[in-house]
C-alpha cells in the first residue's frame, strides 16, 4: 500500500472518531467531571489544610488523571467491537496498528487533552504554587498520550469480554505506576523550586516507547481478542 | 538432539518424558534443599550486624530471583507459543503464573519478616518490597485475563501478549521505583550492605537458588502434565492413557 | 484435489476449526475460481460463520492451509485483505454517521473501487435519497443495504458475507442477487452463508454443507 492511502486512512479514521465524539457531545464531559469529583473528594476526606493539601496535591490530581484515563478508554474499542466496525479494520488494506493509532490519537484528543483545560482549576482548589501549575501542565501533556497507548493495549485484551471493565484495571494500573512517579514528582519539584527537566525527559522517553511499541501490541492483541 | 525437541513439542511425548523426569527432580530437589536449609540455618556463622535473623535471606532472595525470573520464562515462552504457534509453549506460559506468583507472595512475605526487626514495623516501602508487589500484581493480571477468556487457546495468546509487555515494562518499573525511593526515603539501610559476602553464606544462598529452580522446573512440569491433559482431552492418547487399567 | 498450486483464486487445503474444544469441521478443501460462488450451508453452530472468518484471515485455522493467488493468506496480510470484502453477522455500519460518511471510510480503508463512487454505490443499493441521513435513522433493511453497499466502493475480487439476507426484503433481496450476478460476470468470486436460497441462475456454484 502506498504512503498517500496509508495517511489518507489514518486521516479518515481520525476524523470519523472526532465526528462521531461531537455527536454523542454530553459523553465528552463524563470523564472530565469524574476527574474533577475525585480530586475534590480528597480535601473533604483529609481536610482543608492548605500546607497539607499542597503537599498531596501532585499525587491526588495524578491518581485522579489515572483513574479518569482508565474509565474512558472503554470507549476506544468497545462500540466499534459491537457494531463490527473492529472486524472491519482488522481486514482492512491497511496495517492494523497505524489505524489503532489513529484510533488512540482521536481518543487521547477526546479524553486526554480536555484534563488539561480543568487542572489549573483543580491546582488553584488545592492551593498548587503557579509554578507547580505550569509542570501539571507540562507533565499532562506528555504523561497522558501514554496513559491513552498503555491503555489500549489493555481494552484491546479486553474487548470481548463480557465484564472486562474490572480486568482491565488491573491490568493497565500497574502499568501506569512509571508515569505517576515522574509526573507527580515533577510537580512537587517544581514546588520546591528544583528542576524538573530530568522528569520530562524521561516522560518524554516513556511516550515516544509508547508510541512505538504500544500500536503494534494493541494491533497484535486485536487480532487475538476478535478470532 | 533435534529429534528429542521435535518430540517434546507433541503433547504425547511431552506428557511421557516429563513424567519420567518429575520423581528424580523431586529427589535432587528435596536434597539440594535440606542441604541448602542446613548450611543456611546451621553452618552459616551469624551476621555481626543482624544477629540471627538475616537467615530468612536464604529464602527470601532466592524468591525474589525466581519471582522475575518466572516471569521472563512466561514471557519468553509465551512468544514463542505467539510466533511458532507450538502449543506446548503456551502451556508452559501459562502453567508458569501461579508459580511465579507463589514466589512473589513468598519473597514479600518473607521480605516483611527480614524487615520487621530491622525497621521496626511490617511494611516498609522499601524499593525492592515495592517492586516486587508491583509484580505481583502483574502476575494477578495475567491470572485474571487468562482466567476470563472462554477459549483457552485465545487466552493463552491474549495471556502471552500481556506477559511481553510486562516484560518490557518491569524495568522501567523497577527503575522508576528506585528514583521514587531514593527521592521519597533517602538512602534506606541495604540488605547487602557488604561488597563481599561471607563465603559460608554464599554457598547455601547459591544451593537454595539451584533449589528453587529446579523447584520451578518440577512444579511447572507436573502443571504442564495437568494442563496438556485437559486440553487434549478428546485426543485418542488421553482416552486410551484413562481407559488403561 | 491435485498437489499443484492453482493460480487464481482461493485454495484450501485440509482446514479444521476447533471451538471452545468442539471439532466444527475438518479435512475442509476447496478450490473457488474467478466467476465461482461458495454456498455454505449447515445447521446453527455448524461453524458456518468462523469458517467465513477464517476466509476473511480474522481466524487462524487450526489446521491445514488457506492460499489466495497460490500464497498463504496470513503471509500476504493486507495484500490480502486488500482483495476481500466481507460483511459479517454485526455489519460494520456505524450508527452516528450518515449514509455517505459510512461508505466514504469503508473505501479508504480498502482499495478504493474506480468504477463506482460513493453515489453510484448507494445508487445501486437504492438508498440514493437516504445519502446525507444518519444510519441510526435508516430502517433494519436499509442498513443491510448499506452495508452491503460496501462490497461496491472497493476493489475487492473476493465477497464474503455471512448472511446478506437478514432483514432484507424481496425488493432487497432482488437488488443483492443482482449485485452478485454482475460480480460474477465480472469474474468476481462469492462465499456466502445464507438460510435464504440463493438464487444466481446460471452461476457456478460450489455447496459445502457443513453439518455432514
Amino acid at each position: 500500500m502506498s504512503t498517500a492511502s496509508l495517511n489518507r486512512a489514518f486521516a479518515l479514521l481520525l476524523w470519523r472518531d472526532l465526528v462521531l465524539a461531537l455527536r454523542r457531545r454530553t459523553e465528552l464531559l463524563n470523564p472530565l467531571l469524574f476527574f474533577v469529583l475525585v480530586t475534590t473528594l480528597f480535601p473533604l476526606g483529609i481536610g482543608a489544610d492548605p500546607a497539607l493539601l499542597s503537599a498531596i496535591a501532585p499525587g491526588i490530581i495524578w491518581v485522579a488523571a489515572l483513574l479518569a484515563a482508565m474509565l474512558s478508554l472503554d470507549s476506544v474499542f468497545r462500540s466499534d467491537f459491537e457494531d463490527g466496525s473492529l472486524e472491519q479494520f482488522l481486514i482492512s488494506a491497511q496495517p492494523l496498528s497505524v489505524l489503532v493509532l489513529a484510533k488512540v490519537v482521536a481518543h487521547w484528543l477526546i479524553t486526554g487533552l480536555p484534563l488539561l483545560i480543568v487542572a489549573p482549576l483543580l491546582g488553584l482548589l488545592l492551593h498548587l504554587s503557579g509554578a507547580s501549575i505550569g509542570a501539571l501542565l507540562l507533565t499532562l501533556l506528555l504523561g497522558t498520550p501514554v496513559l491513552s497507548l498503555i491503555g489500549a493495549i489493555g481494552v484491546a485484551l479486553t474487548v470481548g469480554l463480557r465484564r472486562g471493565g474490572v480486568i482491565l484495571s488491573l491490568l493497565v494500573l500497574p502499568l501506569y505506576i512509571p508515569v505517576l512517579i515522574f509526573a507527580a514528582d515533577a510537580v512537587a519539584s517544581s514546588g520546591a523550586g528544583l528542576p524538573i527537566t530530568a522528569h520530562l525527559s524521561l516522560l518524554a522517553a516513556l511516550l515516544v516507547l509508547a508510541l512505538s511499541l504500544s500500536p503494534l501490541a494493541t494491533a497484535a492483541a486485536l487480532k487475538i481478542s476478535l478470532s | 538432539m533435534l529429534r528429542f525437541f521435535h518430540q517434546l513439542g507433541s503433547p504425547k511425548h511431552f506428557y511421557r518424558i516429563a513424567g519420567s523426569w518429575i520423581p528424580w527432580l523431586a529427589a535432587v530437589c528435596g536434597l539440594l534443599m535440606l542441604y541448602g536449609l542446613y548450611q543456611g540455618m546451621v553452618v552459616a556463622p551469624t551476621d555481626y550486624q543482624q544477629g540471627d535473623s538475616y537467615r530468612i535471606m536464604f529464602i527470601h532472595v532466592p524468591s525474589a530471583w525466581m519471582s522475575l525470573f518466572i516471569y521472563v520464562v512466561m514471557a519468553a515462552a509465551g512468544a514463542i507459543g505467539l510466533i511458532w504457534h507450538m502449543k506446548l509453549a503456551e502451556v508452559i506460559a501459562i502453567s508458569s503464573a501461579p508459580i511465579g506468583a507463589s514466589f512473589t507472595f513468598l519473597a514479600l512475605v518473607t521480605g516483611s519478616i527480614w524487615g520487621k526487626p530491622m525497621w521496626g514495623t511490617w511494611w516498609v516501602w522499601d524499593a525492592r518490597l515495592t517492586s516486587e508487589l508491583i509484580l505481583l500484581f502483574l502476575y494477578l493480571g495475567v491470572m485474571a485475563l487468562y482466567g476470563a477468556i472462554d477459549d483457552k487457546r485465545t487466552a493463552a495468546r491474549a495471556t502471552a501478549i500481556l506477559a511481553i509487555v510486562g516484560v518490557v515494562n518491569i524495568p522501567i518499573i523497577h527503575y522508576s521505583v528506585e528514583w521514587w525511593n531514593t527521592l521519597h526515603q533517602g538512602p534506606t539501610v541495604t540488605k547487602f550492605g557488604a561488597p563481599s559476602i561471607d563465603i559460608r553464606m554464599l554457598i547455601p544462598l547459591l544451593v537454595m537458588a539451584v533449589a528453587f529452580k529446579l523447584f520451578y522446573l518440577l512444579v511447572v512440569l507436573m502443571r504442564a502434565r495437568v494442563e496438556v491433559l485437559e486440553r487434549e482431552r478428546n485426543a485418542r492418547w488421553v482416552r486410551e492413557l484413562v481407559e488403561a487399567p | 484435489m491435485t498437489a499443484e498450486v492453482m493460480d487464481h483464486g482461493l485454495e484450501a487445503r485440509g482446514l479444521g476449526c476447533v471451538r471452545n474444544d468442539r471439532q466444527l469441521f475438518a479435512d475442509l478443501s476447496f478450490c473457488l475460481c474467478p466467476g465461482q460462488a461458495l454456498i455454505l450451508e449447515g445447521r446453527n453452530g455448524s461453524g458456518k460463520t468462523s469458517l467465513l472468518r477464517i476466509l476473511c484471515g480474522m481466524r487462524q485455522p487450526d489446521d491445514g492451509q488457506l492460499c489466495w493467488n497460490g500464497e498463504d493468506i496470513f503471509r500476504l496480510g493486507p495484500e490480502y485483505h486488500a482483495q476481500i470484502a466481507y460483511v459479517g453477522h454485526r455489519d460494520g455500519v456505524k450508527q452516528d454517521l450518515t449514509a455517505t460518511e459510512n461508505l466514504r471510510l469503508a473505501r479508504g480503508l480498502g482499495a478504493p473501487n474506480p468504477a463506482f463512487g460513493i453515489d453510484a454505490a448507494l445508487d445501486q443499493v437504492e438508498l440514493w435519497e437516504h445519502a446525507d441521513s444518519l444510519a441510526r435513522n435508516l430502517s433494519a433493511g436499509q442498513q443491510r443495504r448499506l452495508a452491503l453497499a460496501r462490497l461496491l466502493v472497493t476493489w475487492a475480487k473476493l465477497w464474503i458475507l455471512d448472511e446478506p439476507f437478514t432483514s432484507l426484503d424481496s425488493l432487497g433481496i432482488g437488488i443483492v442477487e443482482s449485485l452478485f450476478a454482475n460480480h460474477l460476470a465480472g469474474g468476481g468470486m462469492l462465499a456466502v452463508t445464507s438460510h435464504h436460497p440463493v438464487s444466481l441462475n446460471d452461476a457456478d456454484i460450489i455447496r459445502i454443507n457443513l453439518s455432514t
